[in-house]
């Protein structure tokens, strides 16, 4: 006992080396770059890096890691909104008493909203200026193009989950931010009543519209970022990681 | 009674070396990344993940900090008979809606965004951009007309297409031209005379996009008030 207080390695050696520990994380702290390939290499989670990285694709003022803080960003909303889930009721009152509840009854309610409300905006803003940064980059180009057309699918997919959510409060800046968005949709030529009615479950915004924006938000929007989100990383992947200038030279005329 | 050849065989066989048949494929163009790498490299574990750590943690605490000290907004229960003044949308939508003020829902809500998403799409594809050749390095007299054409074209459209000139696109519009013309007049390989003239039509196309949409969603976001009428915000306050 004593000599785990005075050595904190002894400490460390005790917890990571017995049989428990190493079924679970196979290679401990690792020392040797064996050991921290492996790491890596036989991580679930972690294979979606390579085992080395270029110098230059990590320093901050490259990317400013808008990418991965996006993808931060997205980790720590879903943690929150499964958490807001539980106190939600999507019909009308019950959804604005629900608000209500977390503001004054919920423990640590009015954090948890105002966590995934800023951490909303936050995801926005990055995968804006994430792609920002990929356009000045010049990374579009081939072979990662089809890779710059997911992204956009990818910032679509944030927006429409951002504002299928701003509904979901059932108040009055709620209410009519969905009213003016979706009254555009009337402006569709040929089909924007229709299109608009599929959104709404009605003609304007009422409780059909507050079912199908949580239903959107909380499960079909959801599900399809995290695929296209798997879709974008293995590609970045697969393209040899980030793209790191012109030495890489595109030979887009040899490709069929 | 012979036995045809079937159509579709099924490769199936005891030895699993031989069977199914194994090719070698040789991918050309898109090797790995390390196989070009000339450049000084880290191992992963610890320097990518030690940095990614740091990045979440920053995030994080920034965000929390946020949710401790402000309050996300919730205002009374929806009430379909009372409107506010204005209705503003979240505030990527306003750049629209500012739109709105100039265009009829048909061209700022539909037409235009459109566009812009399909612009988005096609810039990989779109052949002026995958060189990335500087704009100003041939054909400096032909690409001189076409030049101030396109501009003067793009100019009377947004002068005189709306009620009122949409100032937020023609402003970033016009400071634009002034710097691509920089080089054109003054032409240097060096300085930010010289980073100017390196640059490709696209890169301008993307900046006046990019100025245009967050001129319209600043003006949309903090300089409209009741009846979408122009309003200071250190005086009169954020609608």
């Amino acid at each position: 006992m004593l000599r785990i207080l005075t050595n904190p390695q002894s400490l460390i050696d005790a917890l990571t080396q017995n049989r428990v520990f190493r079924s679970i994380v196979r290679r401990g702290l690792s020392d040797t770059n064996r050991n921290r390939s492996l790491a890596i290499f036989s991580n679930f989670f972690l294979h979606i890096h390579p085992v080395k990285v270029n110098v230059s694709a990590i320093r901050f003022t490259r990317t400013f890691y808008l990418g991965g803080l996006s993808a931060a960003t997205l980790f720590i909303l879903i943690v929150t909104g499964v958490f807001l889930m539980f106190y939600y009721h999507p019909s009308v009152p019950r959804a604005y008493d629900d608000m209500k509840d977390l503001q004054y009854v919920v423990y640590m309610g009015p954090f948890l909203r105002n966590l995934h409300r800023w951490g909303a905006h936050a995801m926005v803003a990055l995968v804006l200026l994430h792609m920002v940064r990929v356009f000045f980059a010049g990374a579009y180009r081939p072979p990662r193009e089809f890779n710059w057309v997911i992204g956009v699918v990818l910032l679509l997919l944030t927006i429409l989950l951002s504002y299928t959510g701003y509904l979901l409060p059932w108040d009055q800046l709620a209410f009519w931010g969905v009213t003016v968005g979706t009254n555009m949709a009337d402006a569709v030529p040929l089909m924007g009543e229709q299109i608009k009615f599929l959104l709404l479950g009605g003609t304007k915004v009422n409780e059909n519209a507050l079912l199908r924006f949580y239903v959107l938000h909380c499960v079909l929007l959801p599900l399809a970022l995290i695929l296209m989100l798997c879709v974008h990383i293995w590609r970045v992947r697969k393209d040899g990681g980030i793209y790191l200038g012109d030495e890489e030279k595109p030979e887009t005329e040899e490709r069929p | 009674m012979t036995m045809e050849t079937p159509k579709y065989l099924l490769e199936a066989d005891d030895d699993a070396r031989k069977s199914p048949v194994r090719l070698v494929v040789v991918q050309g163009e898109r090797r790995p990344a390390v196989d070009a790498a000339d450049e000084a490299q880290v191992m992963t574990w610890p320097h990518l993940m030690l940095r990614e750590a740091i990045a979440l943690v920053a995030l994080s605490l920034a965000l929390s900090l946020l949710a401790i000290f402000f309050d996300a907004p919730l205002e009374e229960i929806a009430n379909a008979q009372k409107t506010p003044n204005p209705a503003k949308a979240p505030w990527y939508f306003l750049g629209l809606q500012e739109l709105l003020h100039y265009y009829p829902p048909l061209v700022s809500g539909v037409i235009l965004p459109g566009l812009v998403v399909v612009a988005l799409i096609v810039i990989p594809y779109f052949n002026i951009n995958l060189k990335r050749e500087a704009f100003w390095q041939e054909n400096i007299k032909r690409k001189l007309v076409y030049f101030w054409a396109s501009i003067l074209a793009l100019s009377v459209i947004f002068l005189f297409s709306s009620a009122h000139p949409v100032w937020p696109i023609l402003i970033p519009l016009w400071v634009i031209a002034g710097l691509m013309m920089v080089p054109a007049v003054s032409p240097t390989r060096t300085g930010w005379r010289g980073w100017l003239g390196d640059r490709s039509l696209a890169f301008w196309v993307f900046l006046w996009f990019l100025l245009a949409s967050t001129a319209l969603t600043v003006i949309g976001t903090f300089f409209r008030g009741p009846g979408w009428q122009y309003t200071i915000p250190w005086i009169d306050g954020v609608y």
